[in-house]
């Protein structure tokens, strides 16, 4: 009798599982988005099932970003990929590298036959996910870059003027110091350290972070940011560091809270935190925002920063029918209306031209100075070899690499030369790895 | 007279033992073995390219002079753990071990921290000496210390030993407390007689007997160490500043699930493995003797 039960009970639930499915092709999309952008993003994948009868896409939060991107590869290898993965940029060269394993975004949509215009994105989004050939590979989906924020009312304290933040590196340093006088205890401080004031800060003075076009150009690249620009400003942020202007506080986001507080006068960070810092410095402090500073002694700086954030990666699907559904979730993610309704809510920049055209028309800008200040510094130039973006193997352990060896020069155990020397040599090992798993 | 006919079939006995088999060849056996093939590999995170490279992984290893870094790491911290956790728990058990007027209470709040999540172990410190809202860093900053182990390596592995070892005192507690109660009281009260005072007492009396529990405890706190302070690094210092809190079993987790570099990591499992089984080895052969339960 209960084997009977329980065999009825299989039935029901095969019945029940099968029996939407076969209406609807279910499109799961595992993502890293949490609290309010994991709500948007489910908006977006209701907005989309609303709208027609045949997909279904189904936004499934996997964790942070090398959580969701571990999942997922232990999905394919047990042979059950997703359709749709969020993988953050770092992760590029490791996904490119996956052949037949994912399918590049370019075919999809020309299989799908679906209209797709690559030059409607942003250059400076694109280029950071494209092959050579300037065929995308990845959806763009959310993208910020690295802007300066300051806290006006500590600018005042300090006698500085706080409509001007400062524009070169020489200002800045001079800033802290007044900061300092007057008592703000913590005078600078930087988010994201690698990606702010090394990766980023190499293509906003339009110098290599690394050879082959930074890793575009193959498998053979190998690092190169221990040049004299470089070594120079790290030297700089090290000095700043023993004077007490620099306030090292932590690798990721953790700065963010120390300066969301009010207890620093200025942080460089992701455009992507505005509307977390707006929010958390309301009823404490006046937020400006400014683009990075640069060193006008460096020939074409500033060039344009590079961005971080993540696009969505679509994996080879045995089914090939639900890639027309993918293809058609894709135009609607990339319509002006649900990205100006994303940059809107987010901070994260509009990746289409038409969607920063709106918000531009909508007086967005007008509204939230400031607010535009990453798009600025990702679209002012056309991207060089120097700042098209990154593309290396074992990019999160280099990261890794990087933070360790920039803490030694913070706490004054290797000067910047030193410490930038070995993070290169250390850093090409696991390129050289890299290389050879993937010959 | 039936059970017995079947407890002499050859199979039987097998067979009550097969659950347990299975289960321990399935979730540890296997994944042990896959891990050490693993470890002679060299293969891209979607397995599409996989070569076998013998011992490339393990001479990789033992040639970064990082790897060699936080096997140092690794040592002064289980050590420091080890033995502050030790003392500090042998001193609170002998403390507890007298007839006090609330004994009982005392003893309850001890173990409470066992209960703790090794993670929420962690976020608490963290929060408690946190370089921007820590109360204790406001605290360290009055009397002039510069408390921000984001820049300061000693500072973070201080950090990371206080949490662990707070965790792990009830534990190391519990044990020292029925060791003490099992000393028979009559040894400590002839010796009271013959005139040792309460520390004499303690050094040649209670001491010696409790050295088997002791020993035990020694391994235990070094294996908790090795392996169970994971969380609490991964919740506050994330092995830096400059890997100075990078602890094996941390650098693990970030060569193998960050960075998705499996051999490389696999490699690491593998010397890990080995000692572990070193530490068992030592257990049985020197504590299993002594102890007695």
């Amino acid at each position: 009798m209960r084997k009977l039960l329980l065999a009825a009970a299989v039935a029901a639930a095969a019945a029940l599982t099968a029996g939407p499915a076969a209406a609807q092709v279910e499109i799961q999309w595992w993502h890293s988005m949490a609290g309010k952008l994991g709500d948007k993003v489910n908006e977006i994948a209701e907005k989309f099932n609303a709208s027609q009868k045949d997909y279904k896409v189904v936004a499934v939060y996997k964790g942070q970003y090398d959580e969701s991107l571990t999942a997922a590869i232990a999905a394919y290898r047990a042979g059950k990929p997703p359709q749709i993965v969020q993988v953050f940029e770092v992760g590029t060269a490791t996904m490119m590298a996956a052949q037949g394993a994912i399918m590049p975004v370019y075919k999809l949509m020309a299989q799908a036959n679906e209209k797709f215009d690559p030059k409607a994105f942003l250059p400076a989004v694109t280029s950071y996910y494209s092959d050579t050939q300037g065929n995308l590979l990845s959806m763009p989906f959310n993208s910020s870059t690295q802007v300066l924020y300051i806290n006006k009312d500590a600018f005042k304290k300090a006698g500085l003027d706080p409509e001007k933040p400062p524009v070169t590196w020489a200002d800045l340093m001079q800033d802290a110091d007044k900061l300092k006088a007057a008592g703000v205890a913590c005078a600078f401080t930087t988010g994201w350290q690698s990606w702010v004031q090394l990766e980023s800060f190499s293509a906003w003075h339009n110098v290599p972070f690394a050879t082959q076009q930074n890793g575009f150009g193959g498998l053979n690249t190998r690092l190169e940011f221990n040049g004299p620009v470089q070594v120079m400003h790290i030297q700089n942020l090290a000095d700043m560091a023993k004077k007490g202007t620099f306030t090292y506080a932590g690798r990721k986001d953790e700065p963010t809270g120390k300066f969301q507080s009010g207890e620093c006068g200025m942080e460089t960070t992701s455009s992507g935190s505005y509307a977390n810092i707006k929010a958390n410095a309301a009823g404490k402090f006046e937020l400006g925002v400014a683009p990075l500073p640069y060193y006008p002694s460096v020939k074409g700086a500033p060039q344009n920063t590079i961005i971080g954030g993540a696009t969505l990666w679509v994996m080879t699907q045995k089914d090939p029918s639900v890639y027309k559904g993918i293809a058609k979730f894709f135009t609607f993610v990339s319509s002006p209306e649900i990205q100006l309704d994303w940059h809107k809510s987010t901070g994260y920049v509009p990746i289409t031209l038409a969607a920063y055209e709106l918000a531009k028309k909508e007086g967005l800008y007008k509204e939230r100075p400031g607010f535009d200040t990453a798009i600025v510094e990702l679209t002012q130039k056309p991207p060089t070899p120097n700042s098209k973006g990154l593309r290396l193997g074992n990019f999160v352990q280099i990261r890794n690499v990087i933070d360790e060896e920039l803490e030694a020069a913070w706490g004054g155990q290797k000067t910047a030369k030193a410490a930038l020397d070995d993070a290169v040599k250390r850093g090409n090992d696991l390129l050289e790895k890299f290389e050879k798993a993937n010959k | 007279m039936e059970k017995r006919v079947r407890f002499r079939s050859p199979w039987l006995p097998y067979a009550l033992v097969l659950p347990q088999i299975a289960v321990t060849l399935v979730f540890f056996f296997w994944p042990a073995a896959e891990t050490v093939y693993y470890s002679a590999l060299l293969q891209d995170a979607f397995a599409s390219k996989i070569q076998f490279v013998w011992f490339d992984n393990f001479i990789a290893l033992f040639q970064d002079p990082h790897y060699l870094a936080s096997f140092k790491v690794t040592a002064l911290f289980s050590t420091l753990v080890a033995v502050s956790g030790l003392a500090v728990s042998l001193l609170l058990a002998v403390f507890a071990d007298r007839a006090l007027r609330g004994a009982s209470i005392y003893k309850t709040l001890l173990i409470w921290p066992y209960a703790v999540a090794p993670a929420v172990a962690g976020v608490l410190w963290l929060f408690l000496l946190s370089p921007s809202i820590g109360i204790l860093t406001y605290a360290l900053r009055s009397v002039g210390v510069e408390w921000n182990y984001y820049v300061h390596g000693g500072q973070a592995l201080l950090l990371i030993c206080v949490a662990a070892v707070w965790k792990q005192i009830s534990y190391n507690f519990l044990f020292f407390l029925a060791g003490l109660q099992s000393i028979p009281g009559s040894l400590i009260e002839a010796a009271a007689i013959d005139g040792a005072g309460p520390v004499r007492r303690f050094w040649t009396i209670v001491f010696p007997l409790l050295s088997p529990t002791a020993f035990f405890l020694l391994v235990v706190n070094i294996v908790y160490a090795f392996f169970d302070t994971f969380a609490i690094v991964d919740s506050t210092t994330q092995g830096g500043p400059a890997q100075a809190t990078q602890i094996l079993v941390f650098k693990i987790y970030q060569d193998g699930v960050q960075a998705l570099d499996l051999g490389g990591s696999a490699a690491q499992s593998v010397v890990l493995m080995v000692i572990v089984i070193v530490l068992t080895v030592v257990q049985f052969r020197w504590v299993e003797r002594k102890v007695q339960y």
